[in-house]
């Protein structure tokens, strides 16, 4: 602001005394340069307490072995590092199960959290009567804790008492599918489950990007003959992309980070197959106390996580141009 | 501890822990810190001095934690000078918090911690020693079950006072049994019994014994087993993982063999085989003397509960106990520790109430009191307390039992044979232990 008023007194001509001048100009320009770094201080300070400090400390334990009790936490510079890739070290095994076991929740979530809510937000966006009930509906799951739904469905999906497997049987399904207990069935559980549950939310993001298209458009497209599909494909889809990019992007790192679900339906199981990066991180560093190995889990598994949505931006960027 | 044997309850039990946690009392450091006068009392029988407030940890979100915030609300109106304020965590959340807390001062004066956590936290310095706690209470191993009263024990020195014993007891569906005729005031007793009964089930269309692929409660089934056979999950000193042994595949063998032959359904789930004994589904189940609580409250169903069947060469059964322990403080108050120690001994002569939340009282004269035979469930399960198998005290042991508990996954899920499950969990779980070893360089 100071900036403006100077270049406006500029403007006016009339040039004060030399010196005077000067010193004010500088003045001027010295508080200017501020401004901006005072608006962003609040900001700064609470990203450096609660961001950029975790992150630091974060990478200084990953090179300690870091039990806080202990009084003695020696430097052992990338060790930690070291065994998550070295196959003869204790967690090795369990590090690249558990990576594999996100990774595979992860591809099979995403395309269903991305397609499913589209459908049902087009659905929803249409106006019949009841539409409001159905919309409390769809989102009423995501409101639960998940501890609730895991419990809820753990007993649901149980293989013997389960009411799942009583209903396939019922309509002449296998009754004795072990949904929690073996894969592939575990994983069908988790990702069925997950998109019942989150479903909800991800549709609200669409309808509120459905209502930003503008409905001239579509009568546009309406009188150019265009049919539904086409409506939807040249329309619906372009309107949708900033939204999209949004959807996808949170709900890749949300799936990423699932630990709830497995925790409590699968337990990890058959063995520890469902036990997710999160899970395992949180084990390591807060049952076993080893908070160093944990640090340098969590920064590798940041770091892969950072390439995906990078990979995520660049597709979209390129589908722009 | 993230599979602490509470967490089954743990999970069930999780709004009501919630609510607990939300109303835990953060009661201050108050009165007799700074006027601390000399320790008073004559070792720690009672105290005498200046007022002192005590802060005291637990993880009883169950029934049991009514009964127990009973007793120390008759503690305090019985001694003027001492308040006891109790705060309830989950347990897990608990022994993740503990450690912080007693560091940065806001730590508890006392806790109680299961008996296998107990080496993990005197090493980790966070409790002290009690020597001389037990010394000047005149406690020692002939007032309580020796097995108990050993594993209080960490490199010879005491860190518990023992409160009581939890071990995994037999429950039978009288009602099932009756069905399938069978006398269902004679649980079985021995191998041939337990398989004569159960074919005796099958044959009346019951899989009579649910395997549970779950620490709850097959992984402690087994682990019972294993010492039944005469294995164990360590070596003594808890250096090497031995729970491969011939022994330990065997006793694995017999329970996937039951899901072989039909007395089990195969992929149990979590908690399944408990309710499928409610609903009378099946006829047995092996669970914790926590359960006894519960089935009270089911009147629809006849059951009863008996030691563990011998199914091995000898009898043995897997236990925990839950002990006292005084958190080690920045600043040292000698009132505090005279006033805990006068709590400890007073709550632990007090333990006949406590059974009745559905524990085995750890002292000797309580346990043979009269008023503790006539709660006959409970004290069915007192003879288990002779050949208990508590677990072994070491630190960092929490992970590596872990380990052993998923191998049994592996195997009662026929993902593995039991060899080669067990195989793979000695190879990990050893590997664990040298890193511990490292950690805690003992």
């Amino acid at each position: 602001m100071a900036d403006v008023i100077e270049a406006g007194a500029a403007r006016d001509g009339a040039p004060p005394p030399a010196a005077d001048a000067a010193r004010r100009g500088a003045l001027a320009r010295r508080a200017g340069r501020a401004t901006p770094y005072l608006f962003l201080a609040p900001y700064l300070l609470l990203f450096g307490v609660f961001g950029l400090l975790p992150i630091l400390l974060g990478l200084w334990l990953s090179v300690h072995q870091w039990d806080f009790q202990l009084p003695n936490r020696p430097f052992v510079g990338l060790d930690n590092y070291q065994e998550l890739f070295s196959s003869d070290s204790a967690v090795y095994g369990d590090w690249w199960q558990s990576v594999r076991a996100t990774a595979i929740f992860t591809v099979f979530a995403v395309p269903l959290l991305v397609v499913v809510p589209l459908g049902l937000a087009l659905l929803l966006n249409r106006s019949f009567p009841g539409r409001t009930f159905f919309r409390a509906i769809y989102f009423a799951p995501y409101v639960l804790g998940v501890a609730v739904i895991g419990l809820l469905w753990r007993f649901l999906l149980d293989a013997n008492l389960g009411l799942v497997n009583r209903l396939a049987g019922m309509v002449g399904l296998p009754a004795d599918t072990p949904w929690v207990t073996d894969v592939p069935w575990a994983w069908v559980s988790l990702v069925g489950v997950t998109v019942w549950w989150t479903s909800g939310f991800n549709a609200v993001i669409y309808l509120a990007g459905l209502q930003d298209i503008p409905q001239e458009l579509y009568e546009a497209a309406k009188v150019d003959g265009a049919s539904a599909w086409e409506r939807f494909r040249h329309v619906t889809l372009p309107g949708l992309r900033p939204v999209l990019l949004f959807v996808i992007t949170t709900t890749v790192l949300a799936s990423a980070n699932v630990f709830g679900q497995s925790f409590l339906i699968t337990q990890g199981a058959p063995g520890t197959e469902t036990r997710t990066v999160v899970w395992f991180i949180v084990e390591e560093g807060l049952r076993d106390n080893d908070a160093g190995r944990a640090a340098a889990m969590s920064i590798v598994f940041a770091l892969m996580l950072a390439v995906v949505s990078i990979a995520n931006f660049r597709l979209f960027r390129y589908r722009e141009d | 501890m993230m599979q602490n044997e509470m967490s089954r309850r743990r999970l069930l039990s999780l709004g009501l822990g919630l609510g607990a946690a939300a109303s835990l009392t953060l009661a201050g450091c108050g009165g007799g810190d700074d006027d601390a006068g000399p320790a008073a009392g004559n070792g720690g029988k009672d105290y005498t001095g200046p007022k002192v407030d005590l802060k005291l940890w637990n993880g009883f979100t169950g029934g049991d934690g009514d009964i127990f915030k009973a007793l120390v609300t008759q503690f305090n109106t019985e001694h003027q000078n001492i308040a006891v304020s109790i705060a309830t965590y989950q347990w897990e959340d608990y022994y993740n918090k503990l450690p912080g807390a007693a560091s940065s001062g806001a730590g508890p004066d006392i806790a109680v911690m299961h008996m296998d956590q107990l080496a993990t936290f005197a090493a980790r310095g966070v409790i002290t020693e009690l020597d001389d706690v037990a010394k000047t209470l005149e406690l020692s191993e002939g007032d309580f079950a020796p097995t108990v009263w050993k594993g209080g024990l960490y490199n010879s020195k005491r860190y518990g006072i023992p409160l009581d014993m939890h071990p995994l007891g037999f429950y039978y569906n009288k009602g099932v049994m009756q069905k399938a005729g069978l006398d269902p005031n004679k649980p079985p007793t021995t191998k041939d019994e337990y398989t004569a009964a159960l074919t005796e089930l099958k044959k009346s269309g019951v899989q009579g014994f649910w395997v549970s692929p779950f620490q709850f409660t097959g992984g402690m089934t087994f682990y019972s087993l294993l010492h039944q056979w005469g294995g164990s999950v360590f070596d003594a000193e808890a250096t090497k993982a031995t729970f491969n042994s011939d022994q330990a595949v065997e006793a694995c063998t017999w329970l996937t063999d039951l899901i072989k032959q039909g007395h089990s359904p195969a992929n149990v789930g979590q908690d399944a085989d408990y309710l499928a004994f409610k609903s009378g589904k099946n006829a047995f189940n092996w669970n914790g003397i926590w359960q006894i609580n519960d089935l009270k409250k089911s009147p629809d169903i006849q059951w009863g509960v008996a030691p563990l069947p011998q199914i091995g060469t000898q009898p043995a059964a897997w236990a925990n106990s839950h002990n006292f322990t005084i958190v080690k403080q920045r600043a040292n108050d000698a009132n505090k520790v005279s006033a805990a120690k006068v709590f400890i001994n007073w709550l632990s002569q007090h333990s006949l109430d406590w059974a009745k939340g559905g524990q085995v009282p750890a002292r000797k004269a309580v346990r043979d009191s009269a008023d503790f035979k006539a709660l006959a469930e409970v004290n069915a399960l007192a003879p288990e307390l002779e050949y208990a198998a508590f677990p072994p005290a070491a630190p960092g042991l929490g992970e590596v039992m872990t380990t052993f508990y998923n191998s049994f996954n592996e195997a009662a899920l026929g993902k593995k044979s039991p060899k080669q499950a067990l195989d793979d969990g000695v190879t990990k779980a050893n590997k664990q232990l040298e890193d511990n070893r490292k950690k805690y360089g003992s």
